[in-house]
């Protein structure tokens, strides 16, 4: 059902496009690359604080407020620079484990960040319980993480 | 530099290495190890950076950042160090000649440069601009450089994969000087 959508994916113009250039698909790659880091490293300062290591003298609520444009500007980076990148070699995608592992992972993982995380996060200090904050980076993390393995495995395959 | 040729030669024949070469998840899962510690060593020092510029947590001291973010991103490097030499290990001949490697190790040696400098410099006088906005312009300065730094590191890092400018390839002789290619030497992957 979904291959015949996958197949006019990869015929679209931007696909044609990537795969026709030598450069384009490692530069766009490149961006996705640095949009990673941005995005892992602004995760994981919240995600360090609950679990209570890093920045322990400042109140997560107000680290994950202040993070909290990088966190959705980085999220722009890499869907402008992953559509490409997935229009380029859409068919490959269809069939590809790490792909689907990695969309999967993605759907939860904002899921996750944009309505528990958020809350745990937002939450007045000693609203919710050390265990429970743990948790909750602990789920964060293993979330991302997939989304970054899937990520890399994608090339792999 | 023929020395260094014949040196990776060697190294590229060794066990250890044929076998990452040749293995079927092993060089993976490192390269993977690479890019999840990037998060950790590029992320927190992007976060740092941003701090001395003054773009984000601009309640926190610059002290604070550097006592309790630093040490993450020292154990993120020494990870990224780790891997980044075990995948230089599995392929030395080619990557040794490769342009965007010889570019990424000039800007790993000046982002070190950079740190050096910040630390041993504007960073001995924290205590006195700690909270200061904007922070001075030397640390302003410092996290400008490392940013930029950083993104080319990565960047280039990224196209070490990329075998257009390989010795044996037709190329430019600036290009073929800059990866130390002599005429004699063959593209590994024909």
């Amino acid at each position: 059902m979904l291959l015949p959508l996958f197949e006019s994916l990869e015929a679209s113009a931007i696909g044609e496009a990537i795969r026709n250039s030598l450069w384009l698909f490692p530069i766009v790659e490149a961006f996705h690359l640095i949009g990673l880091a941005v995005i892992g490293g602004a995760i994981l300062a919240v995600d360090f604080r609950l679990l209570g290591l890093g920045l322990r003298s400042h109140p997560v609520a107000r680290l994950a407020r202040d993070l909290q444009p990088w966190v959705l500007g980085s999220i722009v980076v890499m869907i402008l620079s992953g559509v490409p990148l997935f229009l380029s070699e859409a068919i490959k995608c269809y069939y590809s484990f790490a792909f689907w592992t990695k969309m999967t992972a993605l759907v939860l993982a904002i899921l996750f960040t944009f309505t528990v995380r958020r809350a745990v996060a937002l939450a007045p200090e000693g609203r919710f319980s050390p265990v429970w904050n743990r948790a909750v980076a602990a789920t964060s993390l293993v979330l991302w993480s997939t989304v970054g393995w899937g990520g890399r495995w994608i090339g792999f395959s | 530099m023929m020395f260094l040729h014949s040196a990776m030669e060697r190294l590229a024949n060794t066990e250890w290495s044929i076998a990452l070469h040749e293995s079927q998840y092993a060089y993976s899962i490192v390269e993977s190890v690479h890019v999840w510690a990037l998060c950790l060593f590029v992320g927190f020092a992007v976060l740092l950076d941003l701090r001395l510029v003054g773009l984000i947590f601009r309640g926190v001291p610059v002290s604070h950042m550097t006592g309790r973010i630093l040490p993450w991103t020292k154990v993120g490097f020494v990870v990224m160090v780790i891997s980044g030499v075990v995948l230089f290990y599995a392929i030395p001949l080619r990557t040794y000649h490769n342009v965007f490697f010889r570019v990424k190790a000039v800007l790993l040696i000046l982002a070190g440069l950079n740190a050096f400098v910040f630390h041993n410099g504007i960073h001995r006088r924290v205590s006195d601009w700690d909270l200061n906005l904007p922070p001075p312009r030397a640390a302003k300065l410092a996290g400008v450089c490392s940013l930029i730094l950083w993104a080319a590191i990565v960047f280039s890092g990224r196209l070490i994969a990329y075998n257009w400018f390989d010795c044996g390839k037709v190329q430019p002789a600036l290009v073929s000087a800059f990866a130390g290619c002599t005429p004699d030497m063959i593209d590994p992957y024909q």
